[in-house]
């Protein structure tokens, strides 16, 4: 059953992953983008980061990609780009080639490093039960670990949501008569 | 052969070997698209890709920072698509249907 699903959704993530780029239509690409985010999160799932989970389809599927599609309808750039420019000659085997080098180098990483010893963490009682799934804890670790441990990033990116903001409605509006941008 | 196939469960290598693929996929993607739309498309591929094996790790290594962290990706995920997007729609209103090689001169 675990294989199923990861085999289902390892196929989801990469057929979307592939429509990315090999979509010329910009609209087509941003839903093959919300396939791969799907099938990353039905792997959350299947590694029992379910809040994590709801957070990428809420974030990601839901806000992220909409602006895309938004982006793509205000601007009208919703026509299929000619796949067949290639400014450099080499570029696209070029390309091919560095992206199958840097699989190749973290697969040996992996296989390397594969039975490696873990490090000794021993989580505390609550934090195992949440990664194991047993318990309905899984924000509750979350929630204690980010509020506790990590309380001044957190704090920080609300400062860096509210500067995003700010910096986007300063780029995104017209300027008015008379004041230069 | 049924059984054995019941018997195979995926491990956490099995995970990081898809999260390597899906970000070699995004960075092909960087590299071959012209698109600034589909370029971001592929930094948000990445993104996930590295969001996935902090995922798998956190399982395996029983530590809870994992999951974190992922959250606070997302968030800096969120806020720079927001500013990205942004940056995009500015360039485009100047000059509809940029691509990255019409506006190579921002360097500089």
């Amino acid at each position: 059953m675990e294989l199923f699903v990861f085999v289902v959704a390892a196929a989801m993530v990469l057929v979307g992953a592939v429509g990315v780029i090999l979509r010329s239509h910009p609209v087509h690409a941003a839903l093959s983008l919300v396939l791969t985010l799907f099938g990353v999160a039905v792997l959350f799932v299947a590694q029992q980061a379910n809040f994590l989970a709801a957070v990428q389809v809420i974030v990601y599927a839901g806000a992220i990609v909409v602006l895309f599609l938004f982006v793509i309808m205000l601007l009208g750039v919703d026509k299929a780009d000619d796949l067949q420019i290639e400014p450099f000659k080499i570029q696209r085997p070029a390309a091919v080639a560095v992206g199958a080098g840097l699989l190749s180098m973290i697969a040996l990483a992996i296989m390397v490093s594969r039975d490696a010893r873990a490090p000794k963490v021993t989580p505390s009682e609550a934090v195992q039960a949440a990664l194991d799934g047993t318990h309905d804890s899984n924000v509750r670790a979350i929630a204690r670990d980010v509020f506790s441990d990590h309380v001044l990033a957190f704090e920080l990116t609300s400062v860096l949501l509210v500067i995003a903001v700010v910096a986007t409605v300063m780029l995104a509006r017209k300027p008015r008569k008379g004041e230069s941008t | 052969m049924t059984a054995c196939i019941g018997a195979v469960t995926p491990t956490t290598t099995w995970y990081l070997l898809l999260a390597a693929m899906l970000f070699s996929l995004g960075v092909v993607g960087v590299m071959v698209r012209r698109n600034p739309l589909i370029l971001f498309m592929c930094i948000e591929l990445m993104l996930n890709a590295v969001n996935l094996t902090f995922i798998a790790l956190a399982r395996r290594l029983g530590d809870i920072g994992g999951q974190s962290t992922v959250f606070f990706v997302m968030v800096v995920a969120a806020a720079e698509v927001v500013v990205g997007l942004g940056i995009i729609v500015a360039i485009l209103r100047r000059k509809p249907g940029a691509t990255t090689d019409d506006i190579a001169e921002l360097k500089g």
